[in-house]
């Protein structure tokens, strides 16, 4: 009988620990990376070294960390549960908006027009702040929003559709509908968000001048440590038995119905977070881009982020993150290179990705590993 | 305190546990004095564990199932036969709530009413169902698909702190040896062979700990020997549960029903004959639904 007692329980252990003292190590190093190793290597390195890091690279890396973001999101909903959104473009963009609110609150007296509210609203002839705007001013208020705006709106969207039981190609097509919707608004000059030029033009954030150097770096640091905050959460998340129903919903969801569990709720509730998740993501992206506007919102712009997700390997939380920095690495040299073949070359690497690394980048190199593994 | 009332405590403890074991033993028939009937729990008193009355299910005007009325009695092991179309898995859809009928009854126990709950309910509740393709998760060991079949809390923020506790992890053990999958446990599930994906789903049913085990068709693609070996298995199970078996195979029906079990015998919706096997096979009507007429 104790045999019986003994084996599984160090099938339990392989699962229980976070990260073993390796694992621990380089997260450190990397957090010590982002936030020490290269805000000096950009600003104390003198330009000529060979050691340093350009302001361009800092700011596109810092941009690809917030994709990142976005991939691991889209990793959780998508490669873990199996519900492909194509509508993530939308809570990364309204995370976006609310920062950008307050940023353009910020400008003060130093916009264009040198008037008390932003150029756009002096353009329209406005007199006063429409009602969305009236708590603008505060950085607490609109970084709650960041939250609870596209938050509400994955929850409400989210219990409609999982509750009517719509799935696969049909929840797509929704989120994707939505996110269109959304842009549609997001361009009339009405709605109060700067119609098809969106805001930009800003100059403080908290008060601090926002394109200097420093602040550049600092928000590159901050970028960096939200995503690895992140990642430790997502891998907490799928090593949790919540983690491997996520996986057994889309593996046999009439199985994990059968055997009791309630699959809308845990739908929901990943879901609701990959949304908020974007929405950080965005947030953090807007300060560093320097602009938000509604092609944000473009299908193409939700449907990339899959891309990466599928790019660097679903259902693996590193994966995501490669494939962002894979993907968005390439763009910015090819766009360089070849300006009008990026759109080919991205469509070429997403159907060769689909027929023949079904499992991504990572998928790739754990093949390698594996056969010289067995050698 | 006298003697006297000692021992007066003592006989009185004494029939309290009694009462206590007589409640809570698993398809207990005793309606014992002051046994409490608990709203959202089964009640077996009255020794009937599923009961169907003249459902009726329509797909755009085709019957599927035309007054269904099947009743299956506590710790019964009951074998549903009948050709294709019959309607064994709409009933089976019926009472898990995958499918709403039209009209009729459908009670577990004599207080649930099945037609008034959805699908985790009806699970949660003490039904469990094995489908005709071996439904498993794919990606996940064998030992994973029976963690998250373990009978717990099935709420999604109860499982994101959940740790199996010694007596769990005993009882996934106890049920790795019982469907012969000890020895794969850390094996993707998706890798096992389409019999052993068969016993792993069986093993998912038992983690439930369910009162009542729907079956269809848990034998397709298993050799002779894992036939023999659910047999044995349904058999042991056989008292504890109560269990619907269907079954094209005639052997193993017959293995089941041990040649005195009733039989039940579905043909275009409804129950055409109900008897020992061997009665059954041998009626006429049967024998022209079998054979064609």
């Amino acid at each position: 009988m104790s045999a019986v007692i003994d084996a599984p329980i160090g099938l339990q252990q392989r699962r229980g620990l976070l990260l073993g003292a390796t694992g621990w190590i380089a997260v450190i190093a990397i957090v010590l990376v982002i936030t020490v190793g290269i805000p000096v290597l950009n600003l104390v390195v003198p330009d000529g070294s060979a050691f340093h890091v350009s302001d361009y690279t800092v700011s596109l890396a810092g941009k690809i960390l917030c994709y990142a973001i976005c991939a691991l999101a889209m990793d959780l909903i998508w490669g873990y549960t199996g519900i492909l959104s194509l509508g993530h473009g939308l809570f990364f963009a309204l995370g976006g908006y609310a920062m950008g609110m307050y940023l353009m609150r910020q400008i003060g007296r130093d916009g264009q027009y040198k008037a008390d509210m932003p150029d756009f609203m002096v353009f329209l002839n406005w007199k006063q702040y429409p009602w969305h705007w009236t708590f603008s001013d505060s950085f607490v208020f609109q970084a709650l929003m960041v939250v609870l705006v596209p938050g509400l709106l994955a929850f409400v969207f989210g219990w409609f559709a999982f509750r009517s039981r719509i799935k696969g190609v049909y929840f797509s097509i929704i989120t994707q509908a939505m996110t269109f919707a959304a842009m549609l608004l997001f361009f009339r000059n009405e709605t109060g968000f700067g119609g098809n030029n969106g805001f930009t033009d800003f100059k403080r954030v908290l008060g601090i001048p926002i394109t200097t150097p420093q602040m550049r770096v600092t928000l590159f640091a901050i970028t960096g440590c939200v995503l690895v905050g992140f990642y430790l959460m997502a891998r907490a998340i799928v090593n949790s038995k919540y983690g491997r129903v996520l996986q057994a919903i889309r593996d046999a969801e009439s199985r994990v119905m059968f055997t009791g569990y309630d699959p809308v709720a845990y739908k929901l509730s990943i879901w609701t977070l990959s949304a908020v998740m974007c929405a950080i993501a965005g947030a953090l992206y807007v300060p560093q881009v320097g602009i938000i506007n509604p092609s944000e919102m473009s299908p193409a712009a939700s449907i990339e982020i899959a891309i990466w997700t599928a790019v660097g390997g679903r259902a693996t939380l590193i994966g995501p993150i490669v494939g962002a920095f894979f993907v968005n690495g390439a763009k910015s040299w090819f766009t360089a290179a070849f300006p009008e073949f990026w759109l080919y070359f991205l469509g070429a690497l997403f159907i060769a990705v689909t027929l023949f690394l079904p499992d991504g980048l990572i998928g790739l190199l754990r093949r390698k590993n594996n056969r010289e593994g067995r050698a | 305190m006298t003697p006297d009332l000692m021992e007066e405590g003592a006989r009185r403890m004494q029939a309290y546990a009694q009462r206590q074991a007589e409640r809570t033993e698993s398809g207990g028939r005793v309606a014992s004095f002051r046994r409490i009937v608990k709203i959202g729990e089964p009640d077996f008193a009255h020794g009937v564990a599923l009961y169907l009355e003249d459902i009726t299910v329509s797909f755009d005007g085709f019957k599927a199932l035309n007054a269904l009325s099947l009743t299956v009695n506590v710790g019964e092991l009951r074998c549903i036969i009948g050709p294709n179309g019959a309607g064994k898995t709409t009933m089976m859809d019926c009472i898990t709530g995958k499918t709403r009928p039209d009209a009729g009854k459908a009670f577990f126990g004599s207080t649930i009413d099945l037609l008034r709950l959805t699908e985790p309910e009806i699970a949660q509740i003490g039904i469990g169902r094995k489908f005709q393709k071996p439904t498993v998760y794919e990606d996940l060991s064998v030992f994973e698909n029976l963690e998250l079949a373990l009978a717990d809390d099935r709420r999604a923020r109860a499982s994101l702190w959940s740790r199996l506790s010694g007596a769990q992890l005993d009882r996934i053990g106890e049920v790795l040896t019982l469907i012969h999958l000890r020895d794969h446990a850390q094996r993707t599930a998706g890798l096992l062979s389409h019999g052993q994906k068969q016993w792993l789903e069986i093993g998912m049913l038992l983690m439930q700990d369910p009162k009542l085990l729907l079956l269809d068709e848990p034998v397709a693609g298993m050799t002779d020997e894992e036939t023999e070996r659910t047999a044995e298995l349904f058999l042991s199970l056989e008292g504890k549960h109560s269990l619907v078996v269907v079954e094209h195979d005639m052997k193993f029906v017959d293995m089941l029903t041990e040649g005195r079990k009733t039989v039940t015998v579905l043909h275009e919706g409804s129950v055409l004959a109900e008897g020992k096997l061997a009665d059954v096979q041998a009626n006429d009507k049967v024998v022209e639904v079998y054979l064609g007429r």
